[in-house]
Formats: C-alpha cells, structure tokens, sequence
C-alpha cells in the first residue's frame, strides 16, 4: 500500500516537473535558437586555437538577418546589472539591452506606454521599459511614462511598462529594465553581445537555420567559436532526464510492490494455516481442488487490491496537498503510472496468492478437517 | 445401496504400515439406519472418511449405487460428496465468520445453485432443523445444540440420499444430543440413509443395525434392538 502511494506521488511530482519544464520552453515558442558566444565546453575547444573567443557584435546580428533567410526575428541582447532610481527611489535590477523584437520572441505585454521603437540597431536612444514589479517599486502613485529615471549614472526615459509576467525560466520578467541594445552596450561598456535569439519561420527550419548561422558566424570570426541552443534540445534532454527519474521512481515503487507481495504471500500463508479445518470443511461439502484455489487467489488479489486502493488514495491525497502548496505545478499522477500500478497491485496479489492457495488446495480432506 | 468388498486403509507410518481398517465388507442399503460403535482407535472414523468419499480405501472396492468410487480422481470425489452425501461432525466445523444462513448456503454456492433456488431451499432446511428464527446469528452467539442443528441444515440442504454423523452428540449435553438424535433419526424416517458413529449403546440400540470395530475389523453385527449393554465388552473379549 504505501508503495502504491510512493508510486503515485513521485511519478505525479516527475510528471508535473517534466510537464512544468516542457509548458515553459515551449511557451517561448519551438522555433528559437540561442547564439551564446564561445564554445560548448562539453563539446570540445581545441587548447592552441585562441583562448578568448571573438565577441558576438551588432554587425553579425545584421549579417544574420540579411544571409540566414529562415530566420523571421533575430534580436540581440546585452545583459547588464545595475541601479534603476527615480530620485530617493532605487532598485538593483537586471537590465537588457535589445530591439522591438524582443516583445514577439518573449511574449509580452505592455500595459501603459508603447514598447522599444522598431529600427534602432545602432543609434541607441536613451529610452526605457520598466517591467511590472521596478515600475511599482519607483513610481508607487504615478505612471511611469514620460518620466526619466537613471540607470548607473545614466538617465534615460521611461516609454513603456510591462504586464506583470512572473518568472519566466528563472528570469523574473517583472524585475527587468528593457532598453535598446546599442544604448545597454554604451552603458555598461560592453563589447560583445551576451545572447542572440533567432525565431525561424517554420520549425522544420531549425536545423538549417541552425547550421547557416553557424557557417556565417566561422566565415566572420575565422573560427568555430559560438554555440547554437536549439529549444528542441534543451527541452528534449530535460524531458529525458526527467521521464528517466519518473521511471526510476516507478522501478523503485514497483520493488516495493514485490515486497509488497511477499507481505501478501505470507498473510495468505498464515490464512490457509489457519483455516485448515476451513478448507477440510469445503472439500467435504463438495468443493473442488480448483473452487479452493479459485477462492485463496481471489481473497490475495483483493487483499493486495485493497491494499493498492488505499495506496491510492493516499497518494492522490498527498498530490492534492501538493498542488494545494505549489499550484504552479501541475503535478498529477500519469495515468499510466495509475494502471499499471493496479495491475500491477492485482498481478503480484496473484502470483504470490499462486503458493499459498496451492498449500490450500493440496490438503488432504481428512487430515485438513482435524486442522492438521 | 453401498457395497463395501475387502475395503483396507493402512498409513504409511514408519517401518511398518499402520492397517486402520483391515479387510471390512458390508452392505449397507437405502434408507438404512446404521450405527458404528467400537472403542477409540478402532478405525470408526476411518471407515466413516471413506464412505463419505473424503478417503479412499488402500485395496479393496467401494460401490455407491453401484459405482466404484474407490478409485476416482480426488475432484471426481469432490463431485460425488457434493451430491450424494452430507456430513455432519463431532465438533460441528462451521465457519465462524459466516451466519447460519451462509453456512448452509456454502454446499449451494460451491455447486453453483441460482440465487432463488439457494434462498427457498436454505428456508426449508433451517426450518427443517427449526432454526429459521436464528438464521442472520453467528456461530458463537449459538449453542452447542443450535450450532449442530445448523451443521444438519448444512449436511441435508443439498439433498443427499446418505447422511454421515460421526459423534454428533459427542459434545453436547443429553438432552442437546437427544434432540440431534430425534432429528436425524426423522430425516431417516423420510428416506436418507443414516450412518452415526456412536460411543453411546442407547443410540446403538435405536438403529436398524449396528457394526462393532476392533482394531479396524468388524467384530460384530447385530440388529440395533438386539444390542445389549455388555455387548462391546464381549466383542473385546
Ligand atoms: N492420518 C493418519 N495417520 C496415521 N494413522 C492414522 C491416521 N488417521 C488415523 N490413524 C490411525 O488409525 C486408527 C483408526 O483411527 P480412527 O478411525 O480415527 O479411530 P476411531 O474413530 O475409531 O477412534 C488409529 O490407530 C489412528 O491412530
Ligand atoms: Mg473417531
């Protein structure tokens, strides 16, 4: 029983991870491709070749844009962290530099003001979007809009705030500063982009995409130096990682339904000792090798049944306090994991029920009525 | 008609086999009220087992209605003991989880008799050992009488044509067993075939006809009214 609500708990909580994993990557949409600068360690560097790799500029994202033709967006971020005040009022924030085309890529909202202008690459005007959570902070009573707040020693104005979002992948959209990408690259010196998102047109581009912007990027820099994250691999390898614990967690559960059996075995053991006198009896009044066998299965299959019911039970209760706790999680019980582990309850009742009905069965009618 | 030819039960016990019943032939005929006395070990129960099929003879033939039985498979037996013969036993042997309604349901259950049937016919045989008011009472808020009247009910509702006591009142009180004795001894009188494992030589005395054991041979037969006090004494002798 308490295997069965092991089995029903942990492969509802690995579901509900691999299914919360899978419902946010792919919420950014399958077609992306990351750009992160440098190699892949787990691929390989070759230890002679330049250390350092080439940075990831402006001008490979036009060149990305012009030359990779299945790429529909292709938008630069700078990644920087500093103050944001409005007068007294500060608050340390993580700010991105990027273009109008981050809004479509990451989904969002604005609710007041408008969002970064279309076409400034290079130019870099001193404008920001607050998100949720820095516009309440700064502005408590007032709309941001139109007002000016200082990013580090740098003032720029607010044109936009965002909707309130939440955590989208560890990144906390409502604590972000959005700026434009050239203006993030002055402010905080940068000289290299931190990651650049392409979305596809259609996700059956993602490979050559994939590889076109890889050859472009070797043609520029003269080496292999940046790497490519495919959301399909991302989530793909979660989602094996995952499913493997789901399934490891049901092994373990299906040991202790062994164990679980064994326990049934004994009890029915006992059982037929028990009622010796008992069996004596039905074979006098007529039952056969078979009726008797027929009526120890069934009463094990119901006791690990029963047994399995609880489990059940329990663990469904346990889920729903759960969920009841984190309900951003959606964690359930697969409905695989449900049936297999009541057939699987109902098979071990059987097959460990099979020795002691067997003992049952074999009684000598006599010697069983005198409970020997 | 039972037909029993040079029937032999011996066990396997050590070295030497131990003979239980030794070379015993008899006759015994429909509707016949029969008694099996003789002192303890005589192989009274033995002999009884293997009337009520629940024990095969080692040699010799076992006839039912002319049928050998003796050498059938152990769920042909099963077959023979759910249709022709009921048993009723010292200690009574019912279970104790079950009302007296469900124990004499058992026999029906097992041989797969509809649920209507079951129901008219378990109301006739409770109130054929007049228990129907005690029908929904378990074994143990029952006494020792009620108990074995339940056992009869138990033992006739499938309606054998061979009833099989072994020491039925040999835990009850006199009166108790008086009226087990009288209630037997009326299904007799309808047309069952009574066989009673007995110590008791007043019961010996009301049968048609009794059959002393010694040492799992039979010692003497003599008409029930014919049997005198000193009788299984001389047989000892
Ligand atoms: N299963 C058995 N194994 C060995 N000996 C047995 C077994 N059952 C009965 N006996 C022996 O057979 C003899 C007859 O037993 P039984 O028929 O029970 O006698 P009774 O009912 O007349 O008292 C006894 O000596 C008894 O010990
Ligand atoms: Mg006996």
């Amino acid at each position: 029983m308490v295997g069965v609500a092991a089995v029903v708990v942990l492969t509802a909580v690995g579901e509900g991870a691999r299914r919360y994993v899978t419902q946010e990557f792919t919420s950014l949409g399958t077609n992306l491709l990351i750009v992160v600068p440098g190699r892949n360690e787990t691929t390989g560097s070759f230890p002679g070749a330049g250390g350092v790799p080439n940075d990831l500029t402006l001008d490979d994202v036009r060149a990305v844009e012009r030359d990779v033709r299945e790429a529909r967006l292709v938008v630069p971020i700078a990644m920087g962290n500093d103050t944001v005040a409005n007068g007294e009022r500060r608050r340390q924030v993580a700010v991105i530099g990027t273009t109008s085309d981050f809004q479509q890529v990451r989904h969002l909202e604005v609710t007041a003001g408008s969002f970064l202008p279309p076409g400034d690459l290079e130019r870099g005007a001193a404008i920001a979007v607050l998100g949720a959570e820095v516009a309440r902070e700064l502005f408590p009573a007032e709309s941001p809009i139109g007002r000016v707040v200082r990013i580090g020693d740098w003032r720029v104005r607010v044109i936009g705030q965002l909707a309130p979002k939440g955590r989208q992948l560890a990144v906390d959209i409502d604590n972000l500063v959005l700026i434009p990408v050239a203006t993030g690259m002055r402010i905080f010196d940068l000289t290299s982009l931190f990651r650049v998102l392409i979305e596809v047109r259609v996700h059956s581009n993602l490979e050559s995409a994939e590889e076109r912007v890889l050859a472009l990027l070797a043609d520029r820099h003269g080496e292999d130096d940046v790497t490519v994250i495919t959301q399909d691999s991302v989530v793909g390898s979660l989602n094996q990682i995952l499913t493997a614990l789901t399934l490891a967690v049901a092994g373990i559960g299906a040991i202790s339904l062994a164990v679980a059996g064994l326990g049934v075995m004994n009890l029915m053991l006992v059982s037929v000792s028990e009622r010796t006198a008992e069996v004596g009896l039905l074979k006098a009044v007529g039952a056969t090798g078979r009726q008797v066998q027929r009526l120890f299965l069934t009463e094990a299959v119901l006791l690990s049944l029963g047994g399995a019911l609880a489990g059940l039970g329990l663990g469904w209760g346990l889920v729903r306090a759960f969920v009841a706790l984190y309900p951003a999680f959606p964690a359930s019980p697969p409905a695989w994991a449900v049936v297999s582990v009541l057939v699987l309850a109902v098979a071990v009742g059987a097959l460990f029920g099979v020795l002691p009905a067997r003992r049952a069965t074999g009684l000598d009618p006599v010697e069983a009525l005198a409970g020997r | 008609m039972i037909e029993l030819d040079g029937v032999q039960r011996s066990y396997p016990v050590g070295a030497e086999p131990l003979v239980a019943l030794k070379d015993v032939s008899a006759r015994i005929a429909k509707g016949e009220y029969l008694a099996v006395m003789g002192p303890s070990g005589s192989g009274k129960s033995t002999l009884l087992n293997i009337l009520g099929c629940l024990d095969r003879p080692t040699a010799g033939s076992y006839r039912l209605d002319g049928r050998e039985v003796g050498t059938l498979s152990a769920d042909a037996l099963s077959e023979v003991r759910r249709h022709h013969i009921g048993f009723v036993f010292q200690s009574f042997h019912l279970i104790g989880r079950l009302s007296a309604h469900e124990n004499v349901a058992l026999p029906m259950l097992l041989a797969g008799i509809p649920e209507d049937d079951r129901r008219a016919r378990i109301s006739t045989a409770l109130d054929a050992v007049g228990l129907v008011h005690r029908a929904h009472h378990r074994p143990n808020e029952l006494s020792g009488g009620e108990c074995q009247r339940v056992a009869i009910a138990r033992a006739t509702v499938m309606r054998p044509h061979i009833l099989l006591a072994d020491e039925p009142t040999g835990n009850l009180d006199t009166a108790n067993g008086e009226q087990i004795m009288r209630l037997l001894e009326r299904m007799n009188a309808d047309g069952l075939t009574l066989v009673v494992v007995t110590h008791d030589p007043n019961i010996g005395r009301r049968s048609d006809r009794v059959l002393v054991l010694r040492d799992g041979e039979i010692v003497q037969r003599v008409p029930g009214r014919e049997l005198r006090p000193d009788a299984l004494f001389e047989s000892r002798a």
